[in-house]
C-alpha cells in the first residue's frame, strides 16, 4: 500500500514522542546555562600549570626545560628561562619560567604537552567558558592566569592527580634517601678520614640540602 | 558473501514526476552549487551545467578547506601529526589515529599489546556506527527530511560520544593511539558502560530502519539513482560502503586483517544495484555487523598493557624506510604512506584520503540525472571536507 512505510515512520515518531513525556530517559538534552552536566573526569580543554605551595610564584612546578614548547604541535607556548634558580619540590635548584604564555586561540587541546613533561607542572583544565570580547590580550594567557593549586587539580581531575601526587611522593622519598645515604657515607668517610690521618674533611662533602635563599 | 540486501520494489503505484527534459537547443544554464550551498557538508563547489532539468556536465572544486596537512607534517615530529590526524574526517578521528598509528607501528615494526588492540577494534567499530547514522542522517536531510532522522542518529551518537570523552577526553579530537598501543586505559566501569551502549544499539538501528527503510519518500528518492558499475568503481579506486554497494566484496578487515579482525566473526555486505538506496542499506547493515563485532570484542577483551614498554614518546626516530598502513575506516580505505629518512620528521608524509577518492565519480554518476537528485548523490558518497581537502 502507498504510504505504508511513512505510516510506520510517523507511529516511531509518535511512540518517542509520547514517550517523552513518560519517561526521562528520552529526554536526551538539558537546557544549558540554567542545567549543567559535570564534565566528564578526563575532559581536557586548556593546560594549565600546576603551583604546591601557597605561593603561586614560588611552587610553581615548572622547571623551564621547554620541551613542552618544543614538541606543542601548533607551538603556542612560548617560555623565558630564568637566570637565577629556585629549589623544586624536593629542594634541588633549578630554572623557572620568567614568561609562559600560552595562546589558546592557536591551542587545539591535544595534551601532548601533558604527555611530554617529565615534572607533571602542565595538566589539562576543564573550564571551558572562556569566551572573551578582547581578540589579542584575552586568549594569550601569562603564567599567573594558567598558574592553579594542586588542590585545584584534585578537583578537577581526582584520579589522576593522586596518581601523580604519589608518583612524586615516591621520587621525592627516593631522593631524600639518596641524600640521607651520601651524608652518611659523607660523614663516615669524614670521620675515617680524621680518625686515620687527623687531615681537613675531604672536599667530595656532601652538600646541605636545598633552600638556603 | 552475504546475500545482497533485501530491495523493495520500487513504490508501486507512484510514478516519478516529469521532468524538463533537454530538447538540445539554446544554451546550457550553468550553476555554480556551493561552495555555500548548505547540502555540500562545508565547502564543496559543484559546478553543473543543466540543459532543461538534466546534468550534462558536473566539475567538482574542491581546496576551499585546504590546511596543509601533509606539509605540516613533514615538518613536525611522528608525534606531533597525530593530533593534527583528529581534524582530517572529524567525524571518525579514533580510526584516523589507528590508520596513522598503523603506519608507523610498520614503519618501525612495533608491536601493539593485545588488550590495545582490542580497545583499538572496539572504538574504531563504535566510531564506524556513530559516523554511518549521521551520514544516513545527513542523506535523509538532503532529501528534505527536516532532522527527525538525523536527530535519531545524533540522539545514539551523543552516547558514543560521551564514552569516548570519558575515555579520552574529548568528543571529537580524540588524539586517543600511539605508536605502540593507546594512551590511557579503558576501565572497567567504562567497559561496562560501552557494554550497554551495545547492547541498545540493535534497538536503535531497528527503530531507525522503521523510521525509514521502508519510507515511499527515501525510496522514490534514492532507487536507481547514482547507479555506480562496479567495473568503474574498481578503475575509480572507489572503496569503502560505495565499493560494497556496487557489489565488489573488498573490505580491508577481511582483506588486510590488520589489528586483529581475524579473529571476529562477521560478515559483509554487499549491494547489488550500486544506488544510492544500496548504499544506504549497505551502511544499515554494516552498522548491525559491527555491533556483533563489538559484542565479541567487548566478551573477548583480556587484561594487560595497553603500552608497547619499547615505545618512548620523546626522541623518536625511525630507520629509513617506507610504509604505508591502511585500514578500513567508515568512509572507505584510509592509509597514511610514510618515507623516514632517519629524522624526527618524516621525509614524505600522504595521506589517502577516502572522501577525496569516492568523489572522483561523482560526474559519472550525476549525468543523466536531474539536479535535484545530484544533492541525494553527492550525500550518499558520505564525505568530509576537512579529508577531502586536508
Amino acid at each position: 500500500m502507498l504510504g505504508e512505510g511513512i505510516l510506520k515512520g510517523m507511529a516511531e515518531t509518535a511512540k518517542n514522542f509520547a514517550g517523552s513525556f513518560v519517561s526521562k530517559e528520552r529526554l536526551t538534552t538539558v537546557e544549558y546555562p540554567e542545567e549543567r552536566i559535570a564534565p566528564a573526569e578526563n575532559a581536557r580543554v586548556f593546560p594549565f600549570l600546576v603551583y604546591d605551595t601557597e605561593n603561586w610564584e614560588a611552587g610553581l612546578r615548572c622547571v623551564a626545560c621547554q620541551i613542552c614548547e618544543k614538541e606543542c604541535p601548533p607551538k603556542c607556548i612560548y617560555i623565558d628561562k630564568s637566570k637565577d634558580k629556585k629549589p623544586d619540590y624536593v629542594g634541588k635548584q633549578q630554572f623557572y619560567p620568567t614568561r609562559f604564555d600560552i595562546d589558546i586561540s592557536v591551542c587545539m587541546s591535544c595534551q601532548i604537552c601533558v604527555e611530554v613533561c617529565p615534572f607533571e607542572a602542565i595538566k589539562m583544565d576543564t573550564q571551558f567558558e572562556l569566551a572573551t570580547d578582547d581578540r589579542f590580550g584575552g586568549l594569550l594567557l601569562d603564567r599567573e592566569q594558567l598558574a592553579k593549586s594542586n588542590e585545584y587539580y584534585h578537583e578537577i581531575h581526582p584520579t589522576e592527580a593522586s596518581e601523580v601526587d604519589a608518583r612524586l611522593a615516591e621520587e621525592k622519598a627516593k631522593v631524600v634517601a639518596k641524600a640521607k645515604a651520601a651524608e652518611v657515607a659523607a660523614t663516615k668517610a669524614a670521620a675515617d678520614a680524621a680518625t686515620k690521618t687527623a687531615a681537613p674533611a675531604s672536599p667530595t662533602q656532601a652538600k646541605p640540602e636545598g633552600g638556603q635563599d | 558473501m552475504t546475500p545482497s540486501t533485501a530491495h523493495p520494489d520500487r513504490v508501486e503505484g507512484w510514478n516519478r514526476p516529469p521532468i524538463i527534459e533537454p530538447d538540445g537547443e539554446g544554451e546550457l544554464l550553468e550553476v555554480a552549487m556551493g561552495p555555500h550551498h548548505p547540502s555540500t557538508h562545508g565547502v564543496f563547489r559543484m559546478d553543473v551545467a543543466l540543459d532543461g532539468e538534466r546534468v550534462i556536465r558536473l566539475k567538482p572544486v574542491f581546496g576551499y578547506l585546504h590546511r596543509n596537512h601533509e606539509k605540516i607534517a613533514e615538518g613536525a615530529s611522528y608525534l606531533a601529526s597525530m593530533p593534527y590526524t583528529d581534524r582530517l574526517d572529524y567525524f571518525c578521528s579514533l580510526t584516523n589515529n589507528w590508520s596513522y598509528a598503523l603506519a608507523v607501528e610498520k614503519l618501525v615494526g612495533q608491536e601493539v599489546p593485545e588488550r590495545a588492540e582490542y580497545l583499538r577494534v572496539i572504538l574504531a567499530e563504535l566510531t564506524r556506527i556513530q559516523n554511518h547514522a549521521s551520514t544516513i542522517g545527513f542523506l535523509t536531510q538532503e532529501m528534505g527530511a527536516s532532522g527527525t532522522p538525523l536527530m535519531y542518529a545524533f540522539r545514539e551518537r551523543e552516547k558514543i560520544l560521551d564514552l569516548f570523552e570519558q575515555l579520552t577526553g574529548s568528543r571529537m579530537m580524540c588524539n586517543y593511539m600511539r605508536f605502540g598501543g593507546c594512551r590511557v586505559d579503558m576501565s572497567a566501569a567504562l567497559l561496562d558502560e560501552a557494554r550497554k551502549i551495545v547492547a541498545g544499539l540493535p534497538g536503535f538501528i531497528d527503530e531507525f530502519e522503521a523510521l525509514l527503510s521502508t519510507n515511499e519518500i527515501l525510496m522514490a528518492r534514492c532507487q536507481g539513482i547514482g547507479k555506480l558499475k562496479p567495473e568503474l568503481a574498481i578503475n575509480a579506486g572507489i572503496s569503502g560502503p560505495m565499493l560494497r554497494a556496487s557489489g565488489v566484496d573488498y573490505d580491508i578487515r577481511k582483506v588486510d586483517h590488520y589489528g586483529i579482525y581475524d579473529r571476529f566473526k562477521f560478515r559483509v555486505p554487499l549491494g547489488d544495484h550500486g544506488d544510492v538506496y544500496d548504499r544506504y542499506m549497505v551502511r544499515v547493515l554494516e552498522m548491525r555487523e559491527s555491533v556483533t563485532i563489538l559484542e565479541q570484542a567487548l566478551k573477548d577483551i583480556p587484561a594487560g598493557p595497553i603500552m608497547d614498554p619499547k615505545s618512548k614518546i620523546r626522541g623518536f626516530r625511525p630507520k629509513p624506510g617506507e610504509a604505508y598502513g591502511r585500514i578500513e575506516a567508515p568512509k572507505g580505505e584510509l592509509g597514511f604512506y610514510l618515507i623516514s629518512d632517519g629524522t624526527p620528521n618524516p621525509y614524505r608524509y600522504r595521506v589517502r584520503p577516502p572522501s577525496l577518492i569516492n568523489l572522483t565519480v561523482l560526474e559519472d554518476m550525476c549525468l543523466g540525472e536531474s539536479v535535484a537528485d545530484v544533492v541525494v548523490i553527492f550525500g550518499s558518497v558520505d564525505i568530509v571536507l576537512g579529508e577531502v581537502d586536508r
